[in-house]
């Protein structure tokens, strides 16, 4: 047995630990789990656990166990879904109390994909309320708190995925990223966080925010234990007509290989705005150093509309998201009003009960946009800056063949900091939502910490389905600069 | 002031697909309700649609049957507004880019010809079917039937090129004659699987500018679309006759009282905020695909009608009437084949006997065989139908019955010679008269004779006989 606490094992090692028969998944299921009672009462990353239901399909892998017989490369081993992905029987929040008691019929193509693959599922991680915001504090379940400073947020939308993981309530996780919510808050709690390309992951049963920007990617402690869980979720769905037929690549062979020759590509646009913690800077200066040692090639490049990114992603992604949630009217599920006549009253006490404040702000902001007469001049030009930015991309991976970007411009803020102004709120995404918009792959590694002791991390993004030059270059930085994989929180 | 109509016309036609346009579910009329429903049909969270390709290839038949060209790339779209029988509170429809545009459709109007245009063809999903206050048992409120969710329509749109109620409802037949012969839908307006809206306006005669005009809607059979039409005609002539302005606004109409009511207010004041679903892709159709569907595509009533008129010397009237139902027409054609006589008689039977062979209550033997018994002589035009009508009540083969009910006449000229002969014997003043140059009275003989054989007896061959042996 190893000297390290079982929880602050590597996915990879504790599936290696199950498979060798060195632990039962039963009891690896049960110390996680102690490990939730204890800690999640402060953190809040969960907004469902489900000790019973995880016991028994541990029981379960046991056996087979016994008999010889593998579910799957995560046989036995404890994982957390973002509450965005529906389970079968399993309530499913959106963390918003629109859906606070809906349990789906179904399961996503993602949880049907990690359960496929032997995971024990722990429960419903805390998210931002249908996945709008960038700090958990949305959420109808109150806000999660980062493991590292509970005085702070964890990032978001996936914030209780990436606090989850971070303070070793699970040994990975699946988020969602539409603007940066897998990547944001994976480099504010120190966690890796993959954005696969538009089109990786199956879509099917993951619940819209933004649906030509929306993709699901796992969260977790290592680059490798990325790579294992994308081979697990990645691959074409014929119930997402968005989802792509290509064959799925061998990730881990991409994790050994040399960055000798690889071209990073430092997008001048990212480093040169205000609002960039010069902590920040540096950190990512330290893993471009460490790409760099490693025998990468340094390029400058430009991605000249970068600075109409933010206000594209809030036209369309809220233009989507006014559509996508028009379906929650309590007529067949979810909540419903009490004590209204008519079926209007009905239909708007219950949506203004059920959404919250940001929620309801991107509502309106999206029906706007896409109202007559608006339409060309907010959602119709979105779309062709949208292009360009596209076009951007496609000239930069001409010189590069990975760009190396600050995730968030700074380290975790506290808590209630910007909930007042949502602008400021949403600047947390700068770096980050470029790459939705133009549905290339992202990642988000540790490379560093603030004096303050609060985890940095560099984004690495490259061209559509290159999702394995990313993990390479992350292996490169993650090799290089070696940070605390666990949260040291004591609770 | 002399008033002219600017008719255009929106047909939904409802696919008869097996399954729904976006999901598994079963697209069948009359199940329980919210039988025929799933979590994608049903707006459930984070699911998805997915393409029925037999939508698709129906849209295109159709599109193809009227000269439209199938676009190579289009685009489905949300229509959003909130509504409780339409669950994701959008349905998907296409807007901006359908797929066919610019097709036609000859019509035939009081004797005149007339091609009327069709602008756009576009594929929707349908909506549910909400059952209001009480008149289901037990419920207070108002309930939800979802089965009709996402079942497959296209909307096709035409021209405002008819200028007459006659018009429009002849556009009307034709077109769901055309897409019954396709296959593609069922055309029962009863049960509302091809649906009719009509842009009715009216301008002065010779005026280029049309009218404003007003949208019928709720006509439920070809009678109605005439009538409403009808209606609202006079309404907007009398309105401005009477000094007054029509207002464009949607006008339901009521069956009951013939007449149409404005529903002002309730839809007039929709955004639909159309915008492209990104939940799939742009729809892009290969050529070799519309080839092959082209291929597909059967003889149309039009030129089915006008080969009848020239192949089988039938009557207009009657070829467009055989043409318009295509398992009509196959089986003249049939009968025809199968018996090879007179084509005229046999038209003129299967006409006759449509609802029954329609209902497969015929067989081309039974039709046939009729038809060649009355034109060798073995049966009259009466014996016929009496076959006919027995055969359908008991099954029967017609010759077997023609034996049993005695029904075969006599043909045969000798023995009709001895019974003819016989009469003139038996009346020699009639005779004599006769021979006088009253030749009226070769019926009375004719009528002796039909006697004396129990109306067996073929009457043209016994009036021959009769002529002959009278001198
Ligand atoms: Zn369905």
């Amino acid at each position: 047995m190893s000297t390290i606490p079982v929880h602050e094992w590597t996915l990879r090692e504790a599936a290696d630990r199950i498979r060798s028969g060195g632990v039962s998944s039963r009891e690896l299921t049960e110390a996680i789990l102690g490990r939730i009672a204890a800690i999640n009462p402060k953190i809040n990353a969960w907004v469902t656990v489900i000790p019973e239901k995880a016991m028994a399909q541990a029981a379960v892998f046991d056996e087979m166990q016994a008999r010889g017989e593998s579910a799957g490369p995560l046989h036995g081993v404890p994982v957390g879904l973002k509450d965005i992905f529906c389970t079968k029987g399993i309530k499913t929040t959106c963390g918003s109390r629109i859906l606070h008691n809906f349990v789906p019929p179904y399961d996503a193509a993602v949880t049907e994909r990690v359960l496929c693959a032997g995971a024990v599922l722990l429960g419903k991680q805390n998210m931002d309320e249908f996945a709008m915001g960038s700090s958990t504090e949305t959420s109808f379940f109150g806000n999660t708190l980062n493991p590292w400073d509970p005085s702070r947020i964890p990032g978001g939308s996936s914030g209780g995925t990436a606090a989850a993981v971070a303070s070793a309530m699970c040994f990975a996780a699946m988020g969602t990223d539409t603007g940066g919510s897998i990547r944001q808050p994976a480099s504010l709690c120190g966690v890796v966080g993959l954005k696969p390309t538009y089109g990786r992951v199956s879509r099917y049963g993951m619940i819209a925010f933004a649906s030509s920007l929306d993709q699901g990617g796992p969260v977790t402690r290592t680059v490798a234990d990325a790579a294992l869980m994308l081979g697990i979720v990645a691959g074409h769905d014929r119930r997402d007509s968005t989802s792509l037929d290509l064959p799925v690549p061998d990730y881990d062979a991409a994790l050994g290989r040399d960055v000798k020759g690889l071209r990073v590509g430092l997008p001048k646009e990212y480093f040169e705005g205000e609002g960039l913690d010069p902590q920040v800077r540096a950190a990512v200066d330290r893993a471009l150093a460490a790409l760099v040692a490693a025998g990468a090639e340094a390029v400058e490049v430009s991605l000249p509309h970068t600075e109409y990114a933010l206000s594209t992603y809030y036209l369309i992604a809220p233009a989507e998201a006014s559509s996508n949630l028009a379906r929650y009217d309590g007529v067949r599920y979810g909540h419903r009003a009490e004590g209204t006549s008519g079926l209007i009253e009905m239909m708007s006490k219950t949506r203004a009960e059920g959404f919250g404040p940001e929620v309801k702000r991107r509502i309106m902001i999206g029906t706007y946009a896409l109202s007559a007469g608006y339409y060309e001049a907010f959602y119709g030009k979105a779309q062709k800056v949208r292009t360009l930015i596209r076009r951007d991309f496609d000239a930069a991976f001409q010189k590069a063949d990975v760009l190396l970007t600050p995730t968030a411009p700074t380290p975790a803020f506290r808590i209630g900091e910007k909930t007042d102004d949502p602008l400021t709120m949403y600047l947390s995404d700068i770096y980050t939502i470029p790459c939705n918009l133009a549905g290339i792959p992202g990642i988000s590694v540790p490379c560093g910490m603030s004096s303050e002791g609060l985890p940095i991390g560099a984004q690495l993004l490259a061209n559509h389905f290159r999702e394995e030059t990313l993990l390479t270059a992350a292996g490169a930085i993650e090799r290089a600069i070696p940070l605390p994989r666990v949260a040291p929180f004591k609770g | 002031m002399d008033f002219e109509a600017v008719i255009g016309l929106e047909v939904h036609a409802q696919l008869s697909t097996e399954s729904k346009i976006f999901c598994a579910c079963s697209s069948k009329f009359g199940a329980t309700p919210n039988a025929n429903a799933c979590p994608v049909c049903t707006g459930m969270p984070g699911v998805l649609p997915v393409l029925n390709r037999r939508v698709v290839e129906f849209a295109i038949r159709a599109a193809v049957a009227t000269g439209c060209t199938v676009q190579r790339r289009s685009v489905f779209a949300r229509k959003n507004y909130f509504y409780p029988d339409l669950p994701k509170a959008y349905q998907i429809s296409q807007y901006e880019l359908p797929i066919a545009l610019g097709g036609h459709l000859d019509i035939e109007a009081g004797g005149v010809s007339k091609r009327v245009g069709i602008t756009r063809i576009h594929m929707e999903e349908d909506a549910g079917k909400l059952i209001h206050g009480g008149s289901s048992a037990g419920s207070q409120g108002s309930l939800a039937d979802l089965n009709r969710c996402s079942v497959p329509l296209i909307e096709i749109v035409s021209e405002p090129d008819m200028r007459t109620a006659e018009e429009a409802s002849d556009y009307l037949r034709r077109l769901r004659d055309i897409l019954v012969y396709l296959e593609v839908c069922d055309g029962n307006m009863e049960e509302g699987s091809f649906r009719c809206d009509a842009n009715v306006s009216v301008r002065p005669r010779g005026q280029e500018k049309l009218g404003t005009r007003a949208e019928l809607k709720n006509m439920n059979s070809f009678r109605n679309v005439e009538k409403a039409i009808e209606h609202e005609i006079r309404r907007q002539v009398e309105l401005i006759e009477d000094g007054g302005t029509v207002v464009q606004e949607t006008r339901l109409w009521d069956a009951d009282r013939n007449e149409t009511r404005s529903m002002r207010g309730k839809e007039e004041a929709h955004d639909y905020r159309y915008f492209p679903d990104p939940d799939l892709l742009p729809l892009v159709i290969a050529d070799a695909w519309i080839d092959e569907l082209r291929q597909t595509i059967p003889e149309l009533p039009v030129p089915k009608s006008a080969r009848f008129t020239e192949r089988y010397g039938l009557t207009i009237y009657d070829a467009s009437l055989l043409a318009s139902v295509r398992a009509l027409a196959d089986f003249f054609e049939g009968a025809v084949a199968a018996f090879g006589k007179n084509p005229k008689t046999t038209a003129n039977e299967c006409i006759q006997w449509k609802d029954a062979i329609l209902a497969n209550a015929v067989s081309v033997e039974t039709i046939g065989q009729v038809v060649e018994d009355r034109e060798t002589g073995l049966i009259s035009a009466t014996a016929g139908k009496t076959l006919i009508e027995q055969s359908i009540a008991t099954g029967k083969a017609v010759r077997v019955l023609r034996e049993e009910l005695g029904l075969t006449q006599m043909s045969d000229t000798g023995e009709l010679e001895a019974v003819v002969a016989a009469v003139i014997a038996a009346n020699p003043k009639e005779v004599e008269i006769y021979k006088g140059g009253k030749e009226g009275l070769l019926s009375f003989f004719v009528g002796q004779v039909m006697k004396e054989t129990k109306g067996k007896a073929n009457p043209k061959i016994v009036s021959e006989v009769c002529r002959k042996l009278l001198g």
